[in-house]
């Protein structure tokens, strides 16, 4: 990384400062990660996969730009190449008609996203005469552009990118799009586009919105009544859930949610905030990326995707079962993993902010959280494999690397083995599952790589 | 020595999962060194000072000023052996119960051990907290695996019930963090710097709703009976030998020596809801007719005598309470190994069930009536010092609730001669003239605690020695305000 050089690209449109190269570090590992989940998945699923990966690079390159972006038209150019990307992405399953429905339904809202978020930025526009984040800081630091088709404009660009993070309430395309879509596309939407976002979202907010003082201290609130919202509708609404992908969605917009509310902190304290919220995002892009891993291994050997059909899952695929595990625990935020390092200093940073309520609201919805996710376990641990088995309450060593035999000693049939998972999945979880521990327990490092990309976007510098 | 069993856990996982004798030999192995290592400091620690020995502080995650700090004082090194003693205790009780899944259940019970083990010498809050909840997950594993018909609901309803506890915790720790820049090096000699009354209102019930949950204190007691009826024995052991210790040892730890002025305003809220647990626990232990559950409530009644005894803040109280700890640790555990030895035998507790088991099983009969007077109170054994002291202490603050409380040591006499006379006594139930006596390891599990419960009975300063510094520093602390 260059250290302290920072270089701006087409006249201020693109910069290559921390900020941006950390990103994109960032989203090209989770394409790594996307691709290695996808490989298995793809070759016997998917019919054209050349496009498929060309889309998926396509994609990342948008999220590199939207992380780059020092501009309103740019940005807006980025995004719309990663949603049309995922767009196609999602309707990838041709013959099956949930991922078509999915693909539609996400296109028509997205469209319609895009376009309110094409207004808002118009209204921003004629109300500054500028795009470029600079130009707007600067404009709304002086009084005189106190204009209501400013504030239109912002409310309109904050609802634009609400859709584009699945922020309640403009989340209704989520769990249609995330239940209907190709695991591995899931696991993309879930991580990749919600991290671009931020990422955008982040840079937005820090270098046109914030040097705005009190005047950004209304829009704080705003988000983070916006923040609230989400976690407690993520959270509660995934109570209810049957499928697993649908949970994770649901489960994706209560992250969502607390993320936000590390956004609506930006402020006094900023670099706390910024980097709270970065290093949340690597930790649930970590996190996230093993859960998907060992539901696409599930999914591989079964094809199904349902909360009850993982019952016994600890017997017949022991490894998959301990990721998914540790994967659930982090993201429910349980200590020595990297989910509860990431939430505390997530909520620290929030009630440092001065938004107490906001973190009380966050910490009841992680515990809240636990519970769905419990469930996920109960079924994979407790719950006896399906009818084969007979016996009740089985166990297994929950960890693999043992034999996969039938085992002999119980008295009723065998539970039935499933195939070890490919090696680039086992690959993937196994780096995964370290990389959540370490975080969990020595963080410094990773913190003090944020610590030099935030300081690229702090205002001011 | 923390991490010696997190060491084993990592051997037992990559044993094969077949070798069972293997897997238990290991384990054993990894329990008894953590053991050594207790006895060994337990002797060595100077007992004339109040600071923490043998302390460990590294730097370890600088953003929030937060150290890896651990170091033990009189209260840690007593509870730290109880926890080293009891992992081996279990280990063998565990030995030929278990029948599936070794590997898993052994590897589950080291991290366990290595979750207690590191919060009774944890001195960072951060650290203590993440200990706290590192014994969650196995637990819920624990029970929810290996556990009786109920399981699943016990087990989720611990495991929620106690992280609600611990989230609240968690809120109280951010607050500590923000109004003092750290959450560092808090002992239980030092001082603080949150003096504001208010402040230490709301923070000592964030962290008293999440320890209260753990110990339990009444109204949050409701996960206990569940928990214990359904896990296994070895675990409803360490369950109620260690687990419930770690919530009254934050009691001591966090919430009377960072926050006096908060105790002081507690201070009769505490005893109360000591008293309740007392009576209303002893009361529910005369109702039951499951063996286990009317011990679980026994636990409850016994645990109110620590916080009874914790409310009084003064030198008998306070040595009353942690004598208790330490003693109920040891009584409990052997009851809950002789609940188990009967239900590995007749596969039900229901006392009515039985009658007349003295003349078969007679050593099993001595062993339950000595771990039934002690639990009871009887002069001679170390259940009687610890409930003595506490009232003792109590009754210079709280004439009356103290006075209340005596009631409590009556019904305990009631049920558990009760017991004793509807299992052991009278006429020999037919159904059990084939009942096998207990066999040398079972009774290798209940000799070691046995010894203890008669040597504290009798000697207790053996004990009272090791903390007897850190209280007075204690209260010295508590009369600062």
């Amino acid at each position: 990384m260059l250290p302290g050089r920072n270089v701006e690209l087409y006249g201020g449109l693109l910069a290559v400062d921390g900020f941006g190269l950390f990103f994109k570090v960032f989203f090209l590992a989770i394409g790594i990660g996307i691709i290695a989940i996808a490989l298995e998945y793809g070759k016997a699923r998917l019919q054209h996969r050349g496009e498929f990966y060309g889309l998926l690079l396509f994609s990342i390159l948008g999220m590199n730009l939207m992380a780059m972006s020092r501009e309103l038209l740019t940005a807006y150019i980025a995004l719309e190449l990663l949603s049309f990307s995922l767009y196609v992405l999602v309707a990838y399953g041709l013959r099956e008609a949930r991922s078509n429905e999915a693909g539609i339904k996400y296109i028509i809202i997205g469209a319609l996203s895009s376009a309110v978020m094409l207004y808002g930025l118009s209204n921003i526009y004629a109300a500054l005469g500028t795009t470029y984040f600079s130009g707007i800081a600067a404009a709304l630091s002086s009084p005189a552009t106190d204009n209501p088709v400013l504030w239109v404009g912002l409310a309109l660009l904050i609802v634009g990118l609400g859709f584009k993070l699945s922020a309640v309430p403009f989340h209704m395309w989520a769990p249609d799009a995330y239940e209907g879509a190709p695991l591995p596309v899931t696991a993309y939407l879930a991580i990749g586009s919600k991290a671009a976002a931020f990422a955008l979202t982040l840079r937005l907010l820090a270098e046109a919105v914030a040097p705005a003082g009190d005047r950004w201290a209304d829009w704080q609130l705003v988000i983070a009544v916006l923040s609230a919202v989400t976690m407690l509708v993520g959270n509660l609404v995934a109570l209810a859930q049957s499928n697993l992908k649908r949970l994770m969605a649901y489960s994706s917009i209560g992250h969502v949610g607390y993320t936000l509310a590390g956004i609506a902190v930006l402020g006094d304290d900023f670099a706390l905030a910024a980097k709270a919220v970065i290093f949340y995002l690597v930790v649930y892009a970590i996190t996230n990326l093993i859960v998907f891993a060992g539901l696409a291994s599930y999914y591989n050997s079964t094809g199904k995707d349902n909360i009850a059909d993982l019952a016994g899952l600890a017997d017949r695929q022991p490894f998959t079962a301990a990721v998914l595990a540790i994967g659930l625990f982090s993201l429910a935020g349980l200590p020595i993993f990297a989910g509860f390092t990431a939430k505390f200093y997530l909520f620290a940073a929030v009630a440092d902010g001065g938004f107490l309520w906001l973190a009380g609201v966050a910490i009841f919805s992680s515990l809240v959280s636990l519970y769905y996710y419990l469930q996920v376990l109960r079924q994979i641990y407790i719950e006896p494999a399906a009818p084969e088995s007979g016996t009740e309450g089985d166990a297994a060593a929950e960890h693999g690397g043992g034999h996969h035999d039938a085992e002999p000693e119980q008295d009723s049939l065998p539970v039935p083995m499933l195939p070890r998972p490919s090696i680039t999945l086992s690959a993937t979880m196994g780096v995964g599952v370290l990389a959540v521990i370490w975080l969990g327990i020595y963080p410094a490092p990773l913190l003090a790589v944020i610590e030099f990309a935030s300081s690229a976007i702090l205002p001011m510098g | 020595m923390i991490f010696i069993p997190l060491l084993g856990m990592i051997a037992v996982l990559l044993l094969p999962r077949e070798s069972d004798e293997l897997i238990k030999r290991v384990t054993l192995f990894f329990t008894l060194v953590p053991l050594a290592v207790a006895v060994a400091l337990f002797i060595s620690y100077d007992r004339s000072t109040a600071g923490t020995q043998y302390v460990v502080n590294v730097p370890w995650i600088q953003a929030f000023n937060i150290q890896y700090h651990i170091g033990i004082d009189g209260l840690s090194v007593t509870l730290l052996l109880l926890t080293a003693l009891l992992g081996p205790i279990c280990v063998i009780a565990s030995w030929r119960n278990i029948e599936k899944g070794i590997k898993a259940y052994m590897a589950l019970f080291l991290l366990l051990e290595t979750g207690m083990l590191g919060f009774f010498v944890a001195l960072d809050l951060f650290l203590f907290y993440v200990f706290f909840e590192l014994t969650l997950l196995p637990m819920y594993f624990l029970i929810g695996i290996w556990g009786g018909p109920r399981r699943e609901y016990a087990a989720i309803k611990f495991f929620l019930y106690t992280l609600f506890g611990s989230v609240l915790m968690l809120v109280a720790m951010i607050a500590v963090y923000l109004n003092s820049g750290a959450l560092g090096a808090r002992t239980s000699t030092e001082g603080n710097a949150l003096n504001n009354l208010n402040f230490q209102i709301w923070v000592f019930l964030g962290f008293f709703i999440g320890f209260a949950v753990k110990v339990p204190i009444f109204p949050f007691h409701t996960w206990l009976p569940d928990a214990h009826v359904e896990a296994p024995t070895a675990i409803s052991v360490i369950l109620a030998g260690i687990l419930l210790k770690m919530g009254t040892y934050g009691l001591v730890r966090i919430n009377m020596s960072m926050f006096p002025q908060g105790l002081d305003f507690f201070c009769n809220g505490l005893a109360l809801l000591g008293f309740i647990n007392i009576v209303y626990g002893s009361f529910c232990a005369l109702a039951q007719t499951d063996f286990k559950k009317l011990v679980a409530y026994s636990s409850i009644g016994h645990m109110g005598f620590v916080i009874l005894g914790l409310s009084a803040r003064n030198d008998s109280g306070i040595t009353g309470a942690i004598l208790q700890m330490f003693n109920h640790g040891v009584i409990s555990a052997m009851l809950f190994l002789l609940v188990g030895v009967l239900y590995d035998r007749a596969h039900h507790r229901e006392i009515n069930g039985f009658g007349g088991l003295g003349t078969k099983m007679p050593v099993y009969t001595g062993i339950t009536t000595l771990a039934f007077m002690a639990s009871l109170g009887l002069p001679g054994l170390s259940g009687f010092v610890g409930e003595a002291l506490s009232l003792l202490g109590a009754y210079d603050k709280f004439k009356m609730l103290t006075i209340l409380s005596t009631i409590g040591i009556v019904i305990g006499a009631a049920y558990f001669l009760w017991t004793l006379q509807r299992v052991f006594l009278g006429t020999l139930n037919p159904k059990y003239e084939e009942i096998p006596e207990i066999n040398g390891r079972e009774i290798l599990t209940l000799v070691p605690l046995g010894i203890l419960t008669i040597v504290l009975g009798v000697w207790p300063n053996f004990a009272i020695d090791m903390f007897r510094e850190s209280v007075t520093n204690l209260i010295d602390v508590l009369q600062a305000i």
